[in-house]
């Protein structure tokens, strides 16, 4: 990839290319242009924390990575996002396929008015017939893999919504392996819990690290520092520097990054 | 006295005076049926079908079975309709598409109901009886207009119940790869269930209380319908038809005839609320 003149104010010192690598990306809000010129890299298994300001595009970027910007009526997209090698933007991606590949946790916790256990077979079960013992062991996988089996394994059948928010955030989580994604888009997780849930919640990242690739969009700095192998610092839809999280909170290269880290703004 | 205390006697006055009313019409009518009920037994009052009230013969078994039937026929017809709009407006229209047609279709409600039985009377029952046979003013064409009629209910309230349901139910669904009709069938409706069981209820309740056009179409004949094609008399229909001419215990009789609605409504309109207050 050439570096055009656009970007050469930008200071990226990622590889070039990861499992999920984005040229050129750009998203317009109608008129208003919320992601500028973005390139970036997510490399495989490690987590990458997207830091910035409220409105600076890294929610809009995480949801650039599922499509789930789709729903939004007037929005336009251009430049490339290649996931696995293949560009999710061209035309007669199947959308299906690409959400169970890049899933997604939201800021509120959100499982469905349903059951523990319907929670997480949902999935399995919009993408296919599976069978009951299936089913069974994926539940029990899902579970212990954000270890709630032991904390619910005897009230599968009760509504999760009785659930704390730790555990329903988990559940969400579980919900989302049940499907075997590769990559996790996590958007702000930890916003609607306490700092013990938060830490417990970060621990759980650390261990998903192993098999999944990592997005986590977050407004608290330190846990972007505490969690994450690489950072990006957005700022008004730009994606200002992007590399190694303990260089970007060490020595950033940008002033508009330093001045975020050291608490100037945002 | 200030005035703000004032207002609120005046308005705590008014109020109290329509919930009496209502009292009062509650009392009125048990009172002038209850005794009938008794004299008859009330188990010949509801399970007979001989009603000959100036003979003494007070049963109204077919006409309960009548109104039953007239409104599980408009449920048949008005709830999948109904349903199928709310979804199409609620979840598969935009926000301009719907805000046109969601009071278009509550104006429907505010058509008069001898409108809805007119309608019925020269467009319906004659296509009936040529096509289907029969008298034309028939079960069915009562339930054909009746389920017409309950859809703005049906429709206006399920919208409320799907809109409700939080959006974040339908992006976790999307995003686990859901498609649009997947997620409305098994998070958005799951979910919204409580409100649309009320909307059907409430869509019940105004079929079994409507009057007008059920008379017009439905052939008013007293007596346990063999097929849909049979002319039917509903329990309203019987109030309306005969209490301009009824006296003594005839009188009597269509005041029980109330009773019985009345509580069949009560019982509607009381699960309604119920289900809505579990959520």
């Amino acid at each position: 990839m050439t570096i055009s003149p656009a970007d050469s104010d930008k200071i990226l010192q990622c590889p070039l290319e990861g499992i999920i690598t984005l040229r050129r990306l750009n998203l317009y809000y109608g008129d208003f242009h919320a992601l500028m010129e973005v390139n970036a890299a997510f490399q495989q298994q490690s987590i990458t924390a997207l830091i910035g300001p409220s409105g600076c595009g890294k929610s809009t970027l995480l949801r650039t990575l599922n499509r789930m910007n789709d729903l939004i009526p007037g929005i336009r997209i251009t430049g490339e996002v290649v996931i696995d090698g293949q560009d999710i933007y061209t035309p007669g991606v199947d959308l299906t396929q690409l959400r169970k590949k890049v899933g997604m946790v939201f800021q509120r916790p959100n499982p469905f008015p349903l059951s523990i256990y319907d929670n997480v077979v949902y999935g399995p079960r919009l993408h296919g017939r599976p069978g009951r013992r299936e089913l069974e062991n994926l539940l029990e996988h899902s579970l212990s893999s954000v270890q709630l089996w032991d904390e619910v394994k005897d009230r599968l059948q009760t509504p999760a919504l009785a659930l704390t928010e730790e555990q329903q955030q988990r559940l969400c989580i579980a919900r989302l392996l049940a499907v075997e994604p590769e990559i996790l888009l996590m958007d702000e997780p930890c916003s609607a819990l306490d700092p013990l849930a938060t830490l417990r919640i970060e621990e759980l990242m650390r261990e998903l690290k192993k098999l999944y690739t990592i997005i986590i969009v977050t407004h608290n700095m330190q846990q972007a520092a505490r969690v994450s192998d690489d950072t990006g610092f957005m700022y008004l839809g730009d994606l200002v520097e992007f590399g190694d999280t303990g260089q970007i909170f060490t020595r950033p290269r940008d002033t508009r990054t330093e001045d975020y880290i050291t608490g100037k703004y945002g | 006295m200030d005035q703000g205390k004032f207002v609120e006697r005046v308005l705590f006055l008014l109020a109290l005076s329509s919930i009496s009313s209502l009292v009062v019409i509650t009392v009125f009518i048990f009172l002038e049926g209850l005794p009938l009920i008794f004299q008859t037994g009330l188990t010949d009052f509801i399970f007979s079908s001989h009603w000959a009230p100036t003979k003494g013969h007070f049963g109204i078994g077919a006409m309960i079975v009548s109104s039953l039937l007239v409104t599980l026929g408009a449920m048949v017809l008005g709830v999948p309709l109904g349903l199928a709009c709310a979804i199409v407006l609620a979840e598969f229209s935009s926000a301009r598409v719907r805000a046109f047609l969601k009071p278009t279709l509550e104006l429907l409600a505010g058509i008069p109901s001898v409108v809805y039985g007119f309608l019925g009377v020269i467009w319906l029952v004659p296509l009936i009886r040529n096509y289907l046979g029969g008298p034309g003013l028939s079960l069915l064409a009562a339930a054909v207009i009746l389920g017409i009629m309950i859809l703005p209910t049906v429709i206006s309230i399920s919208i409320d119940a799907l809109t409700a349901v939080p959006d974040i139910y339908r992006d976790g669904s999307i995003a686990l790869g859901a498609t649009e009709w997947q997620t409305v069938r098994r998070v958005v409706l799951p979910a919204a269930s409580s409100g649309i069981i009320t909307a059907v209820i409430l869509g019940m309740g105004r079929a079994v209380g409507e009057t007008m056009a059920v008379i017009m179409v439905a052939g008013n004949a007293i007596k346990l319908p063999a097929s849909i094609l049979d002319p039917v008399r509903t329990l309203t229909s019987n109030i309306a038809l005969e209490l301009g001419y009824a006296a003594g215990r005839h009188r009597e009789a269509l005041f029980a005839t109330g009773i019985v609605l009345f509580v069949i409504i009560m019982i509607l309109n009381l699960s309604a609320t119920l289900i809505t207050r579990r959520r």
